[in-house]
């Protein structure tokens, strides 16, 4: 398979002091399709931020590489440079940026300099990626996130997805909130992504994006870990029977975080 | 240093200098008299902020410049405020503290309106100047930096536009100190007759980062009885000047006094700006934006007193502090009794940048009426590290990422401001001082 490796070894990562991640070993490749599952408060986001970067994340003991270079040496705008991506849970809200300013400094900073993108080109590929993702062309000229519906935010994070074309993307909850329609619509964008070098990691608590979304492999995450791996298979046992099963197999009684086995 | 040291400049050199300008009698007068007033005048009272080590008095104070022939010889800075073309008609240049170019319309001319420089106009349109220097706006006692102001004029500029005239090509002029250590006491009086409307821009240009240098500017704007003024300003003086700038203005009946300031100082600032409504029915509406940077210290004042009847005073400010820059702004709404029917607003935002940066937001209604209405916003906070998280998660660095966080806190004010010359220079202005 051709693309890009994100390597994710024993990760631990404490927020503000207490232990989140306790050990997190997972491997995606270019071409990949991954779903991390789990009930909620097991860490699937904390594992989603701290491969970006998030300031309030401190990773104590692990390693990631993404084609073996360290990515935890590098800087938040590094990391995207080296073709990683983050669909947000919660994007932030700029007030006086567009969304088009936005998108287009993201393009160019990800392009060599003096290799900008010329306008016209970015307003078609916006204007064609907009439409495909069914979202309102004024979007462009909103300031970004600002004043942006639920369903708005989560398309706006799809169409940076498909605007910037990251080797490795890692898309935090973009299920949650959507009614089936936008549902749709998300799926379609990230379907579009799939080919032989994108890896995409998917972080989810509900199955019904998979509905949509298949993957080639599913984990599930647990107090901290990757507690469980298999094939898309495994999404639908959980589809159909729930956690409860899992955590009887591994004797575990209360799965989130501070509740050690 | 401090501020009480003594200013080398005593009668004999101002009746020397006075001569020299050909001034008449009666300013000569006011200069002799306001520079036995300042020795007797504390400083301006600022409530959060201390001019300890602040300089005051070490510059030069009588520094020629040459005419200026061709927009080309004009340094860069200036001519990207100009911009490119610079076919404005009506624009005066002044070169330290000499007029260096001057044009005004024909059609402007025949129509009565008058623009030149403060020296010729106290001779030729005596009368006018002697009405409204420093009278019913800015009087010279208020404290020793006006008292300064009025003994050591060494600049300014008088604008008259005649009852019913609408001028509607923007008046400019530009203030450029190309000597380093040169003061500038700099004096904008304009007049806008009844029912006439006029929009001046004035730009301030220094080139002293590191020499010593004073700027003690007043301008007072005297919108009569329905006039439109429209008044732009973008504050540029480099780190070595220390700035007391008080833009005042007063509105009659109907009038309107529309205020829009880019605070751009790289050095130690005061600013303040009033305007007094005092016509029913008049109108203010002050807007101004500020980035402070480096270690200055600035203290803005955005002040609207309203007395007359259903007057309106309206007051927008936006600032961005970064690396140890420090700013107060006050926002102050007073209304008079006897002012029925007045409404106050005002916003006040400040956004710190660094661990450094401080600011200082006062919201200030002052209200003597019962019947009027009146309202407040203020905030002040630093930038959200999530924020500048989510754009570099895109690729973009954090210098480019606090560059969109900063455009875009000020872009509410910019946006807003009435005239596009200035919107244009503010937005190259806030470009330079972001980096």
């Amino acid at each position: 398979m051709a693309g890009s490796t994100l390597e994710i070894k024993d990760l631990h990562v404490e927020i503000e002091g207490l232990e989140i991640l306790k050990g997190v070993n997972l491997t995606i490749k270019g071409g990949e399709f991954h779903a991390v599952m789990g009930p909620n408060g097991t860490g699937k986001s904390t594992l989603a931020s701290a491969v970006m970067g998030h300031p309030k994340y401190e990773v104590t003991k692990g390693s990631i590489l993404l084609d073996g270079e360290d990515v935890l040496e590098m800087e938040v705008d590094e990391r995207a440079q080296a073709g990683l991506f983050l669909a947000m849970q919660y994007p932030s809200e700029i007030s006086g940026v567009t969304t088009s300013d936005f998108l287009r400094s993201s393009i160019n900073s990800l392009r060599e300099e003096g290799d900008e993108i010329p306008l016209m080109q970015f307003i078609k590929k916006m204007d064609e990626t907009m439409d495909y993702l069914e979202i309102d062309k004024n979007m462009a000229q909103r300031y970004l996130n600002e004043g942006f519906s639920g369903g708005e935010k989560k398309r706006n994070e799809i169409l940076q997805l498909m605007m910037l074309e990251p080797a490795m993307a890692i898309l935090d909850e973009i299920d949650s909130g959507l009614d089936i329609d936008a549902l749709k619509v998300v799926s379609k964008g990230i379907n579009k992504m799939r080919n032989e070098e994108f890896g995409c990691l998917i972080i989810t608590h509900y199955q019904r994006l998979l509905d949509y979304i298949t993957p080639d492999h599913v984990h599930v995450m647990m107090q901290g870990r990757v507690v469980k791996s298999g094939g898309p298979e495994l999404a639908e046992r959980l589809e159909a029977e729930g956690y409860d099963w899992i955590k009887e197999e591994l004797g575990i009684e209360d799965e989130t975080i501070g509740q050690n086995a | 240093m401090t501020v009480e040291t003594q200013l080398p400049y005593d009668k004999d050199y101002l009746m020397q200098y006075s001569e020299r300008r050909k001034e008449p009698q009666w300013f000569r007068d006011v200069r002799l008299n306001a520079i036995e007033t300042a020795e007797n005048l504390a400083m301006p009272k600022l409530e959060k902020t201390r001019l300890k080590n602040w300089n005051f008095t070490n510059f030069k104070h009588d520094v020629s410049g040459e005419a200026v022939q061709k927009f080309e010889e004009l340094p860069e800075k200036i001519r990207v405020l100009l911009g490119e073309k610079s076919t404005s008609e009506n624009l005066i240049i002044v070169r330290n503290n000499d007029v260096a170019h001057a044009s005004l319309s024909p059609e402007l001319q025949d129509k009565g309106v008058v623009f030149k420089d403060i020296f010729t106009a106290m001779n030729e349109n005596e009368d006018l100047v002697k009405k409204y220097f420093m009278q019913d706006g800015v009087s010279v006692d208020e404290h020793k930096l006006t008292a300064r102001h009025a003994a050591l004029l060494n600049s300014g500029v008088f604008l008259y536009v005649p009852k019913n005239v609408k001028v509607e090509e923007p008046i400019q002029i530009v203030f450029w100190q190309e000597d380093p250590e040169a003061a500038l006491f700099n004096h904008v009086l304009l007049v806008a007759d009844q029912h006439s409307e006029v929009t001046y821009l004035e730009n301030y240009v220094s080139e002293n980062k590191n020499e010593e240098a004073v700027a003690n500017i007043v301008s007072e704007v005297f919108a009569l009885d329905g006039a439109n003024v429209s008044y732009g300003a973008v504050d540029n003086f480099e780190k070595g000047t220390t700035t007391y700038v008080n833009r005042r203005g007063v509105a009659q009946r109907d009038a309107t006094i529309e205020w829009a300031l880019g605070q751009m100082n790289d050095g130690n600032t005061i600013s303040d700006n009033v305007t007094y409504l005092m016509g029913d029915n008049s109108y203010s509406y002050a807007k101004a934006v500020s980035v402070g940077r480096g270690d200055q210290k600035q203290d803005f004042t955005a002040k609207i007193v309203h007395y007359g009847k259903e007057s309106e005073g309206y007051i927008l400010q936006h600032g961005v502090m970064k690396d140890n820059a420090t700013s107060i702004f006050n926002g102050i709404g007073k209304i008079e009794h006897g002012a029925t029917k007045a409404n106050a607003e005002q916003e006040s935002r400040v956004l710190m940048l660094d661990q450094g940066s401080r600011g200082d937001a006062n919201p200030i209604l002052l209200i003597d009426e019962d019947d009027v209405t009146a309202g407040h916003a203020a905030s002040v906070g630093r930038v959200d590290p999530i924020q500048l998280y989510y754009l570099m998660s895109r690729g973009i660095s954090q210098q480019e990422a606090e560059r969109l966080v900063i455009h875009g806190f000020l872009s509410p004010v910019v946006r807003e401001i009435p005239i596009e010359t200035v919107q244009a220079q503010l937005r190259e202005v806030i470009e330079g001082k972001v980096y």
